[in-house]
């Protein structure tokens, strides 16, 4: 063909103190499927955002139908012929398919909205796209394939020729992905452009005609989907040399004493987890986004209902149905979004400290407050929290202070088993290296954690065994010794079914 | 911008209150007497409590419409009790606290147990309160013995002290004012209580995520908002003698008025007694000075709304200014 539809050449996209796209290549023909593939973080996303008009990109160049281009918006992204399907999808689930479709656009008569004209547009796009919804339709009583199908006739009514689809198949049961392969395959008959980004190697034989694949902010390759195997996509995907030494054998002792099982655990996203936890150890959760990591210990946790499973403490059956009750067992969580789940930000450091367990700094009538002060001054100096002092809003601190604030509250609430979920991320080099040495540190005194991390480098250097989820279930359990990444990679993405 | 020029925006409120007052004793007609200030504290002990009560609530991030018509329901039951059902003065005061302590306990339930948004159950106990006090009492007005009479004693308790006792006349109204400020005081910020009312208005989820039993206490919040809806109910009875039904609604709104000058954050995590008491009297003084100076009484509610608004501008001006500050 001799024009591309789109060409993206040199992209670089800097944020305060990360490069986040280093020279990145991309290119789609007409009626061609192209995926975009690459671990957490690779820089897909980013990648798709400058193409949006989401990010300015910093240096390269887009040529969109042979013209260079710069987009400013999405809705600029729009007028040319640029769509994006989010993973999460931008439906108003209490208005009707046509509303929706025409929302911001409404055909009007006079000062009134044209519903009729609405739905009669909206019917007529959707029988040109061979779909058999109802526009009059709330969005809502659809299922979330439907949804998904509503949402790519809306992008289409926009005279879309190149679309972004964000893990398009991640909601959908098997019966609904190979519908949805089917109107993708329609589309590209009629010369539409898709990318295509999926976690799920196993997908793309059946859709795509090209695979680019990401790492760590950078272009890796371009290849045909024939003539490559699953194999070689993971080996491209992790392919990067470690700087930091992975951990090579467990550190855990011999024969340390299991603190903690999770027996066939269910929840939304958790299917049939179980697992072990010993003493001293460190347990890496690793798995791609979606994998139910953080589902499975919140529900192990008691922050959300569980419909089934038995959690064992030191041999003990333990009754956890609530944060409470978990606490009061000794384990603590430090969430993946401390400003939303780990911290109150308004509150000093000395405050969020002792937030676990005022009970201990309540005298009969008030806070001890002095305690409160030499407690949480202690633990600033020992877990070297950079404040001003005590008496300082979190929400002045950095992320790396932040983080080490959530551990202080968890320390002095002398928790045994801590859950560090995503412990690094938003966190600078220097600061991550000190939580490292603390959780290190906290084993060696006999405390037990589970670590989930989206990060490779950091589950082989800090895990002593690592448990792989992939959709909710487990799929690979392994000692840190026989770890690699493109091990834990093939079963991430389940490709040795 | 230093520490001591925040220290200083501290007192801008205590500040604005002092000159407020200074303004209207130089423009208003005997406002600087003794009479305008016995005034300002009659016009401040009810509305003083209420805003003491939902103090708490707004640093949880809630909100309690019922204030009104609780206190009013309050005072109506245990005027019913008095009147109607011949109970010794005393004890129908104790039922007039205890009926608000449980409209406080049932708000409480029904957001934090039934998770229903506090503006919804508090509208509907607003509502609730307003009906039930009217239909117990018989849509009679409710008369509280008058100085003079033997039960009348309960008003040298609540309201000035007798002519022919110690300071004759003396308003210790204002020291259950003050007494019930520092109690609530110590409550906000020196107990386990207090540091959940904030750490819940901050970040519900870390505080339930940090294993505290966020319903227990956010019901304990709304229970204790409560109570002080019964005790502005014992004082407005004490001031104002009849308590007319179905009436009180409206008054839950001059409260958070007073509780908003006042500095407290509508979303919850921070706020002030100190201000909130402050913001009462910039709304009595206001009340009083503008009556002195001759001006009709419904220009209270106008400067009132201003003010509101103004305190609630200066405080976002504040904090962006603030943030201008830390980001250089």
């Amino acid at each position: 063909m001799a024009e591309k539809l789109l060409e993206m050449v040199g992209i670089q996209k800097y944020f305060p103190g990360v490069h986040a796209l280093n020279d990145c290549r991309f290119e789609l023909n007409f009626g061609e499927v192209h995926a975009l593939v690459g671990e957490n973080g690779a820089g897909k996303s980013t990648l798709m955002k400058v193409l949006t008009g989401i990010y300015r990109r910093d240096g390269g160049t887009i040529k969109y139908k042979g013209q260079e281009v710069d987009l400013h918006s999405p809705s600029e992204a729009q007028q040319i012929g640029i769509g994006i399907i989010h993973q999460e999808l931008n439906l108003m689930p209490h208005l009707t398919v046509a509303q929706n479709i025409y929302i911001g656009r409404e055909p009007m008569k006079g000062i009134f909205v044209d519903q009729k004209k609405a739905n009669r547009d909206a019917k007529e796009l959707m029988q040109s796209l061979g779909l058999e919804i109802d526009p009059c339709v709330r969005v809502r009583d659809l299922s979330v394939a439907q949804q998904q199908m509503v949402e790519i006739a809306k992008a289409l009514s926009f005279h879309t020729e190149l679309l972004v689809m964000d893990e398009p198949s991640a909601a959908l049961t098997e019966k609904e992905i190979q519908e949805l392969f089917r109107f993708i395959r329609q589309l590209k008959a009629r010369g539409h452009g898709i990318i295509y980004i999926s976690h799920r190697l196993d997908e793309l034989p059946q859709i795509t005609d090209r695979i680019t694949v990401m790492r760590d902010g950078q272009y890796v390759s371009t290849v045909n989907t024939k003539d490559v195997t699953k194999e070689e996509i993971i080996s491209m995907m992790v392919g990067r040399t470690i700087y930091e030494k992975p951990k090579e054998k467990s550190e855990v002792p011999e024969g340390a004493p299991v603190v903690l099982e999770v027996k066939n655990l269910n929840a939304v996203n958790v299917k049939n987890v179980s697992f072990q936890l010993r003493k001293g150890e460190i347990l890496g959760f690793a798995g791609l986004m979606g994998a139910g990591r953080t589902e499975t210990v919140r529900a192990m946790f008691g922050a959300d209902p569980k419909t089934s499973g038995e959690i064992f403490l030191n041999g003990q059956k333990a009754v956890i149905r609530n944060p409470m009750d978990a606490v009061r067992h000794g384990i603590g969580y430090l969430s993946e979004d401390r400003k939303a789940f780990g911290l109150a930000l308004g509150l000093s450091v000395k405050d969020n400290s002792v937030m676990a367990n005022i009970e201990e700094f309540s005298g009969p009538l008030f806070m001890k407050d002095r305690l409160i002060e030499k407690t949480a001054k202690e633990y600033a100096e020992k877990l070297a929290i950079k404040t001003p002092s005590i008496a300082q809003r979190v929400q002045n601190l950095s992320g790396g202070n932040q983080q080490k604030v959530v551990l202080a509250k968890w320390l002095i609430c002398n928790c045994d088993i801590l859950i560090f979920d995503e412990p690094t991320r938003g966190i600078d080099v220097g600061a991550k290296n000190e939580i490292y040495h603390l959780m290190r540190e906290l084993t060696k005194e006999g405390k037990s954690i589970i670590m989930i991390s989206s990060e490779m480098p950091e589950l082989l250097r800090m895990s002593d065994r690592l448990v792989v989820m992939f959709e909710g279930r487990v799929t690979g359990e392994m000692d840190i010794s026989e770890a690699t990444q493109e091990k834990i990679m093939t079963m991430a993405t389940l490709a040795n079914e | 911008m230093t520490a001591k020029k925040l220290n200083i925006q501290k007192l801008l409120a205590p500040a604005v209150l002092v000159l407020l007052y200074a303004f209207f004793c130089v423009f208003g007609e005997n406002f600087f007497s003794v009479d305008y200030l016995m005034n300002i504290l009659n016009a401040s002990y009810y509305i003083g409590f209420l805003a003491i009560g939902v103090t708490f609530v707004i640093i949880t991030g809630g909100i309690d419409l019922s204030l009104g018509t609780t206190m009013m329901c309050a005072a109506l039951l245990g005027g019913a009790a008095y009147n109607i059902w011949h109970w010794n003065i005393w004890v129908s005061l104790a039922l007039v606290v205890l009926v608000g302590t449980l409209i406080g306990l049932l708000n409480g339930v029904l957001v934090a147990y039934f998770n229903l948004p506090p503006f919804i159950a508090t509208l509907g106990t607003q509502m609730m309160g307003m009906g039930f006090g009217a239909v117990v009492t018989k849509v009679m007005t409710m008369r509280y013995p008058t100085i003079g009479t033997p039960d009348g004693a309960f008003k040298y308790v609540f309201y000035k002290t007798s002519n022919t006792f110690f300071l004759k006349g003396f308003p210790i109204g204002a020291v259950w004012l003050a007494l019930a400020f520092f109690v609530a005081y110590l409550l906000l910020n020196k107990t386990k209580f207090g540091r959940y009312t904030y750490a819940m208005g901050s970040n519900y989820e870390a505080a339930r995520l940090s294993g505290i039993n966020t319903r227990k206490w956010k019901t304990l919040v709304y229970t204790l908002c409560g109570l002080f809806c019964g005790l502005a109910g014992v004082f407005y009875a004490a001031v104002y003698t009849s308590i007319i039904p179905a009436s009180g609604s409206g008054y839950e709104l001059l409260a958070i008025a007073g509780v908003v000058i006042g500095g407290t954050s509508m979303t919850g995590g921070s706020g002030t007694l100190t201000g909130t008491i402050i913001g009462v009297f910039v709304m009595s003084v206001l009340k009083q000075g503008l009556m002195s100076m001759g001006l009709q009484a419904h220009w209270q509610n106008f400067f009132t709304g201003l003010v509101v608004i103004g305190a609630v501008l200066l405080d976002q001006y504040r904090i962006k200014k603030l943030a201008q500050v830390k980001k250089q």
